[in-house]
């Protein structure tokens, strides 16, 4: 084995990787995004809907939970199709991954508006407090800290999973990664220097959010 | 001369500065109660003396040599001859009692098993726990938890024992047998600190009171001096105060 | 596409098919089993020197740290291409197998020393600070005091993780590991629709996940409510 690691041919690829790196934080906030939003529906449709309501959300939970989100997307990209409805790679990536962060997201809500407990609800009352002074001073404070750190960490999840949209042929971070290596061959010199763009993508993510979070929520969090 | 000296000793939790400069010479044998006001850093004292807490400044001299709490060795060595019955207790409490009273001597002496759980036992019982041997801690209640701390402490045969807080959550009749067994423990040469709010205990069972007060020793003397004739205001206030209770 | 999955149906649910995927399976499950399990071994080795304090093993708690940084931060399939990529440079001739495996220990034991050092750090201080005053070493501490009463906050989330890999060995379809999703593209390069065949990918990893996540649930539960002991 006589392998010398050339950092030279990689290094001129940079700005291409940090281009990459633009589209992947991109689509792990839309999918982020989206998933709330979904999350958001889905909490309340757990824990205020009706029987039925109730059962379409648990199955969605359930599948998107126990699958695989490749498997979950390869079915969005080549079967879809066949039911005439075609996409882009880059949305069936973004399809794939805001239903999956749906899922994990609506568990993770919905354990945060279970967290709000009876007795400080009762507690406010007594304090004479109106239901929108309620919602405001005690509910959404006590939800905010209680969410706020599954959250970030979901959050980060999904920057390292972004990644597999690489498979489908999108060019955001592990994409570019793959096209350099295919002209250059110099592999191992691509792929770490695309692992330290994740770790300092994670890391500022970690921290800022670290940082907002105790500031801002009073959330016990690390900021590593 | 002292067995245990304190020169200016300060300690802090972080940025708060909870003992400002505390000096104190014990002999060996001698029972000093430490009494204060709530968050006056009893038992932070405490927590310094047994290395839990390092030091910010000042020496503390144990037989004439100084203790680097930064070395473990010496560390090692201080916690051989030194031992604390905590203010919470601190029973392990994955463990029963005996367990609890006998897992250091065996595990940590090295001392047979036959021997320690022997001792462990007669210990449980002179405390009242006779019937409590196979219990956990959260089975108990305070005053029997504290006991088992106390018997766990005495298992290390300490030359120097510091109790927090040990009459506080014990009844009237417990009271004086633990007042026993303390003097009992004095008589045989023990070294003790004593942080207690039970002032009849206090003035019974001590050598010298210090009273402190925001971080430091403000007044300090027999029980007689510092309970009926009080040089300093702070003390006669907080003295006046708890007998009247 | 229906009509398409059921006239398919019948030349995809061969003898010879339903083997291949259920070999398939068994590699998905393997992957992430023997990977946590190696993992939850090198995790807890981590965790460990990391609440080392003495300054002789300030290089090992740094090595530590910088390990579980990095394999935390770097996503499955780039650390895969890596360790693929190693191998083949290196010359070294190993199984596709082996060098996922290898992939999965070392995201494995990155997560898992971050969820041991939880457990740990979820033992009350009083507990550390009782087993200090009487003088255990950290092994002792560890071994008599803390593991008994972590393990219960441990097991649960170590479990999870273990579930959430055996989706995220998909991945390693990437470099040819025969696990499911590889197996489903194969079948799938054969001409079988891609609805049918990653339809029935699905409902397998499907199987494979659910009992165990129900089981990973029940076992929440069963350890909870009697927190320590
Ligand atoms: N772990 C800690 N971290 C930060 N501050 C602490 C900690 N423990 C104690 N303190 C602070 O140190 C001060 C002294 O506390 P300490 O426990 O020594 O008081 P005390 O005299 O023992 O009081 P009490 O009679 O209530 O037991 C208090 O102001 C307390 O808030
Ligand atoms: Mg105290």
């Amino acid at each position: 084995m006589n392998y010398t690691l050339q950092f030279g041919q990689v290094t001129e690829f940079l700005p291409y990787l940090a281009g990459g790196a633009w589209l992947s934080l991109q689509i792990a906030f839309l999918a982020f995004c989206g998933g709330m939003v979904i999350g958001a529906f889905g909490a309340m449709a757990k824990t205020f809907g009706g029987r039925v309501v109730r059962g379409i959300t648990a199955a969605y939970i359930t599948f998107f939970m126990n699958t695989p989100q490749l498997v979950q997307i390869f079915f969005i990209y080549f079967a879809l199709p066949d039911a005439g409805i075609l996409l882009s790679s880059y949305e069936a990536v973004l399809i794939g991954m805001t239903l999956n962060a749906g899922a994990y997201l609506t568990e993770i809500q919905r354990a945060g508006f279970q967290s709000v407990h009876r007795n400080e609800m009762e507690a406010a009352e007594t304090l004479g407090m109106s239901l929108l002074q309620r919602v405001r001073y005690v509910i959404m404070p006590h939800i905010a800290k209680v969410l706020f750190p599954p959250l970030s960490n979901q959050y980060i999840l999904m920057t390292l999973g972004t990644s597999m949209a690489a498979i489908f042929g999108v060019e955001e971070l592990t994409g570019r990664a793959f096209n350099i290596n295919a002209e250059t061959f110099r592999s191992i010199e691509v792929f770490s220097i695309t692992a330290v763009f994740y770790i300092a993508l994670t890391l500022v993510a970690s921290m800022s959010l670290g940082l907002a979070g105790r500031y801002l929520f009073r959330a016990k969090m690390r900021l590593i | 001369m002292p067995q245990l000296e304190i020169v200016d000793l300060k300690a802090a939790y972080e940025k708060l500065v909870v003992l400002e400069k505390i000096n104190l010479n014990v002999e060996k044998g001698e029972i000093v109660s430490l009494i204060g006001p709530s968050g006056s850093g009893k038992s932070t004292l405490l927590r310094v003396l047994i290395g839990l807490l390092p030091p910010v400044a000042g020496r503390v001299r144990l037989d004439e040599n100084d203790i680097d709490y930064a070395n473990k060795a010496t560390l090692r060595m201080l916690r051989d001859r030194i031992a604390i019955v905590f203010q919470q207790y601190n029973l392990f409490q994955n463990m029963t009692v005996l367990q609890n009273v006998t897992i250091a001597p065996t595990k940590v002496k090295g001392r047979p098993v036959a021997e320690v759980t022997e001792e462990a036992k007669e210990l449980l019982s002179k405390v009242g726990l006779a019937d409590k041997f196979n219990a956990y801690p959260d089975e108990l209640s305070g005053g029997q938890q504290q006991r088992v701390a106390i018997a766990r402490a005495l298992a290390l045969r300490p030359e120097i024992l510091l109790l927090d807080e040990v009459t506080s959550a014990l009844d009237p009749e417990l009271v004086n047998e633990v007042l026993d067994s303390i003097r009992l423990l004095a008589a045989e040469g023990m070294t003790m600190f004593i942080v207690s709010h039970e002032m009849g205990f206090v003035r019974e069972v001590s050598s010298r009171v210090a009273f402190m007060s925001d971080g430091l020793i403000v007044e300090i003397g027999s029980p007689k001096v510092v309970f009926d004739a009080p040089t300093i205001e702070r003390t006669k206030d907080f003295v006046g105060k708890i007998l009247r209770h | 596409m229906l009509e398409r999955i059921f006239s398919e149906a019948p030349d995809f649910f061969t003898y010879y098919n339903i083997i291949f995927l259920l070999e398939a399976m068994l590699a998905t499950f393997l992957l992430s089993a023997v990977g946590c399990v190696i993992g939850f071994g090198s995790g807890f080795f981590l965790a460990v020197t990391r609440k080392t304090t003495s300054l002789a093993y300030l290089p090992a708690r740094m090595v530590a740290f910088v390990f579980i940084e990095i394999f935390r931060r770097t996503p499955f399939l780039v650390t895969l291409m890596m360790v693929f990529f190693i191998f083949q440079i290196a010359n070294v001739n190993i199984s596709l197998f082996t060098v996922a495996l290898i992939s999965v220990c070392f995201i494995a034991t990155a997560f898992i020393s971050e969820i041991v050092r939880g457990g740990f750090d979820s033992v009350h201080q009083t507990q550390w600070d009782a087993a200090a005053t009487l003088n255990m070493t950290l092994f002792q501490t560890l071994r008599y005091v803390i593991v008994p009463q972590a393990w219960k906050i441990i097991l649960p989330p170590v479990f999870s993780f273990f579930i959430l890999f055996i989706k995220d060995t998909a991945l390693a379809s990437q470099i040819g590991v025969v696990e499911l999703t590889y197996a489903g593209k194969v079948l799938n390069n054969k001409g079988f629709s891609a609805a049918l065949v990653f339809g029935s990918i699905l409902v397998l990893y499907f199987a494979l996940s659910y009992p165990l996540a129900r089981f990973g649930v029940w076992m929440e539960e069963k350890l909870a409510p009697a927190r320590n002991r």
